[in-house]
């Protein structure tokens, strides 16, 4: 039991399970799953289909931050993605054609990439800090979408497109497999090859991961460009689910959601040891949270203050110096009324 | 002179009664002691120097005296009163201030909002900004310091901003003022103002510690010395009547250990009619070192030797491409190399270990396998990971090999103590099969048992080929172990001697002379 409960994940999970266990008091059909032509359909299954974006942006940020840095612009990446994709899709004679959609989704990744490796660049070459490398595409990014959609909200009819978001296959929704299948690559990437420690090492200890040889710049730009890129999927979906490119509202705030995922799941903002495990759980934390708030009817003027609250609950049962500070007051309590019963 | 001089027991001259005592200091960190049982005392008038090498407890009992850090046991009084500090606040209530060698002042605000911060003169609830600068003036003053106190701060020089430091502890009536490195970047001119200032408050009776790696500052201005070694007491003595020759004996001591099978390191033969496996010419870089060459051979224990900021680091960090360097050119074996960083100096199978073991060498939160490997791995590349059987093989044996304690691959290395840290260090290097490894104080601030361990494998390793680089602050460690010592002062190599002619004092009196006649008296090269 003990070991249960060391392990670093037992409190990112805990907390997930009293999320779903207080909305399944409050509404018991939270659980449910039910079966229409054969696609699965259920608040559990929305939240599963409605995190892809934040698992994908959440992913890459976990890498940035273990590299002791940070990314504000994936919000904004997500609209110039978005943008990009629609924007060929749009101008193309045959929206529903799968090839055109293949290569919009394929232009609108690379941009994407391009702008990680920008930010990867200013971090790790020209030693900007990386709030405010990235602050530069977080308020750029926008006005280029905007300037690729020419200033308005772009929307289009493309079935193939549509799919990416609200497409089922097997019974589950096809944005699921795209989350499922970022992490399982990324989880490879990192833990079958050595990138995932050099990374740790980077962002533990910089200047003795240089001179033991550790190409420190190479994995730091890395981690920014594959925060590009999967931000750039993220925006793919979001759009998809819209079926609109709008260049101001597409991931809005994301990347303070994607921040919170990660210190969730136990990554530290400064930086090293990471869990890519842990951002999982943190990302469905937070997406069960914004469900509730739907879903138990919270007035939408207070609905921030309610996620806030919850948000400090649950860093607090995660934080380690609180447990250990309850622990001690529990101890001297009991030593206290010890005390007293052989005083009495 | 020889430096098992013993210093004689010098009468004390007859001073104030004490106005800090502090008896018994001990202080431990995880794995290692950084005081041990120290005693301390300073009397009201006096110019007090805190003397010893990197790693001896200076600046860890300066942090007892200021409140940085809790003591674990003995007492510390100030004016007569045991006291307990809990913070840096309760020690400035006991009438201590510290002037530290990076000012820590408010650069943005003007002089004089620095020398009364906290301390305004108040009229009716607000402050009276016109007599706070006309008080600040006055504090000034006092010190022979004549500018304006509305100019702010940052446009004026370090070494008024000391001053401006100074007057600050001043206005809190400071009895007790702790001077930690302030005259490092100050230069001749302004280090004698500071001197002339500290001159006339000790005649006020404030109680002065000093501390500087300067010996001549310290002969210039101490009236007392404490030497401190490895975190224990060397000795209390009068300025006066100490010699530079034996201070530095003193300060670097001498640890009478069993090694003497290791004597055998120092006269073995090394044919240095080869080709050398390192040479550099003229390897320099401004305001570090001034152009040196070095070269090192097959087999061979190359020692360096210097005091504290005598730029023995800095060579081996340029060697080690480190830090870049300016002037100068490098061969690998006969081939010109281009060395500029970390990467090329492994690319050419060169290893180092830094002396900042901390910052520049373990990373804490991985394991200690992990730390072993990341040598490996580092010249791998990211994308042939070490595989599980491979890395235990390779920690198993390093462990195994160098006595790592506990000898846990599992285990975080931070949690480990620094003889113990050093000793993954080692095997991190040593698993990259180099053929020259650079070791800057790898013996510093680690156990007895762990020092015999790494320098007998050090000497062992030489002996079956690999090349050494060995800097360290013992001196009969570096002529133990290196055929070769290159003598470094005052950033530059004033001399080579090779080690088993010489004795430790020989080698001191080459450090202690003057060096603008530095002589060699023996150049190998």
């Amino acid at each position: 039991m003990k070991t249960i409960v060391q392990h670093r994940l037992f409190w990112p999970i805990a907390a997930l399970i009293v999320l779903i266990i207080v909305n399944t008091i409050a509404r018991p059909s939270f659980i449910s799953i039910t079966v229409q032509n054969g696609q699965l359909y259920g608040p559990l299954i929305d939240i599963l289909r409605n995190s892809a974006p934040l698992m994908l942006v959440a992913l890459g940020m976990t890498l940035v931050i273990a590299t002791r840095g940070i990314d504000l612009s994936v919000g904004a990446i997500m609209a110039v993605s978005g943008a990009v994709a629609l924007t060929i899709i749009q101008g193309s004679s045959d929206p529903n054609g799968l090839g055109t959609v293949l290569i919009a989704i394929v232009a609108g990744v690379l941009v994407a990439l391009v702008l990680g490796v920008w930010n990867g660049f200013l971090v790790s070459v020209v030693g900007i800090q990386p709030i405010i490398a990235t602050l530069v595409l977080m308020l750029a990014g926008r006005g280029i979408a905007l300037l690729i959609t020419g200033g308005f909200i772009t929307t289009i009819n493309s079935e193939p497109y549509r799919f990416m978001a609200q497409g089922y296959v097997f019974g589950f929704p096809f944005a699921l497999y795209v989350s499922v299948a970022a992490v399982v690559v990324v989880s490879l990437i990192e833990r079958r090859t050595a990138l995932g420690v050099l990374t740790e090492a980077v962002g533990i200890n910089p200047e003795a991961s240089r001179l033991a040889g550790v190409r420190s710049r190479g994995i730091i730009w890395a981690a920014y460009a594959v925060s590009g890129l999967l931000a750039g999927l993220a925006g793919i979906l979001y759009s998809s689910n819209i079926m609109a490119a709008d260049a101001n509202a597409a991931g809005l705030y994301i990347e303070l959601d994607a921040i919170l995922a990660v210190v969730l799941g136990g990554t530290s903002l400064m930086g090293g040891k990471f869990s890519l495990a842990g951002t999982v759980v943190g990302v469905f934390t937070i997406q069960t949270l914004k469900s509730t708030i739907t879903f138990l009817g919270v007035p939408p003027a207070v609905s921030p203050l309610f996620l806030a609250i919850v948000v400090v609950i649950v860093v607090l049962v995660q934080s380690q110096r609180l447990r250990d500070v309850s622990n001690r007051i529990s101890q001297s309590l009991r030593n206290r009324r010890a005390n007293s019963e052989v005083a009495s | 002179m020889p430096a098992d001089t013993e210093v004689p027991p010098v009468e004390m001259p007859p001073v104030e009664k004490p106005v800090v005592e502090m008896r018994g200091i001990t202080i431990e960190f995880p794995g290692v002691k950084a005081l041990a049982n120290v005693d301390f005392t300073l009397r009201a008038g006096e110019v007090h120097t805190l003397m010893g090498e990197n790693g001896a407890g200076k600046s860890t009992l300066i942090k007892a005296l200021t409140g940085v850090y809790a003591i674990d046991s003995g007492t510390i009084t100030v004016g007569g009163q045991v006291r307990e500090f809990s913070g840096t606040a309760d020690a400035q209530a006991a009438g201590i201030s510290t002037v530290y060698q990076e000012v820590n002042l408010c650069t943005n605000l003007s002089v004089g909002e620095n020398v009364m911060l906290g301390h305004e003169v108040r009229t009716a609830g607000r402050i009276n900004w016109k007599a706070t600068h006309r008080e600040a003036a006055r504090h000034l003053e006092n010190l022979g310091v004549f500018i304006d106190t509305r100019s702010q701060l940052s446009s004026h020089s370090i070494a008024v901003q000391q001053l401006v430091a100074i007057s600050r502890a001043m206005v809190t009536d400071s009895t007790v003022l702790v001077l930690d490195e302030p005259t490092s970047s100050l230069d001749r001119s302004e280090v004698e103002q500071l001197f002339g200032v500290i001159r006339d408050l000790r005649d006020r009776g404030v109680a002065i510690l000093f501390v500087t790696h300067f010996l001549d500052q310290v002969y210039e201005i101490s009236d007392r010395l404490t030497v401190l070694r490895n975190g224990t007491l060397v000795g209390e003595y009068p300025a006066a009547g100490l010699a530079r020759g034996t201070l530095i004996s003193l300060m670097i001591g001498r640890e009478l250990d069993e090694l003497d099978a290791l004597s055998r390191s120092a006269v073995r033969p090394i044919d240095r009619d080869a080709q050398p496996v390192f040479s550099a010419t003229d390897l320099g870089r401004k305001g570090m070192l001034e152009p040196a060459d070095v070269s090192v051979y097959d087999g061979e224990v190359v020692g360096i030797a210097g005091l504290l900021g005598s730029g023995r680091t800095e060579l081996v960090r340029l060697m080690y491409g480190a830090d870049r360097p300016d002037t100068g050119s490098i061969e690998v074996r006969g081939d010109a190399a281009k060395i500029t960083t970390p990467r090329h100096a492994i690319d050419h199978r060169i290893a180092f270990s830094s002396e900042d073991r901390r910052a520049e060498g373990i990373i804490g939160d991985l394991t200690v396998a992990e730390n072993i490997v990341i040598g490996i791995q580092a010249k791998r590349g990211w994308l042939r990971k070490v595989g599980k059987a491979e890395q235990a093989t390779v920690v198993a044996e390093y462990i195994a090999a160098l006595g790592v304690r506990p000898a846990d691959p599992n285990r975080l290395v931070r949690n480990l103590s620094g003889g113990n840290q050093q000793k993954v260090l080692l095997a991190r290097w040593l698993a990259t099969a180099p053929q020259l490894i650079i070791l800057d104080e790898p013996t510093r601030g680690i156990d007895v048992g762990a020092k015999a361990d790494i320098q007998r494998k050090v000497a062992e390793l030489a002996s079956q080929g690999l090349s050494v680089v060995f800097i360290s602050s013992e001196l009969e460690e570096v002529l133990r172990i290196a055929q070769r010592v290159i003598v470094m002062r005052d950033r530059r190599k004033i001399g080579e001697l090779v080690s088993h002619d010489i004795e430790v004092g020989d080698l001191i009196d080459f450090i202690a002379q003057d060096h603008d006649k530095a002589e060699t008296p023996e150049n190998v090269a």
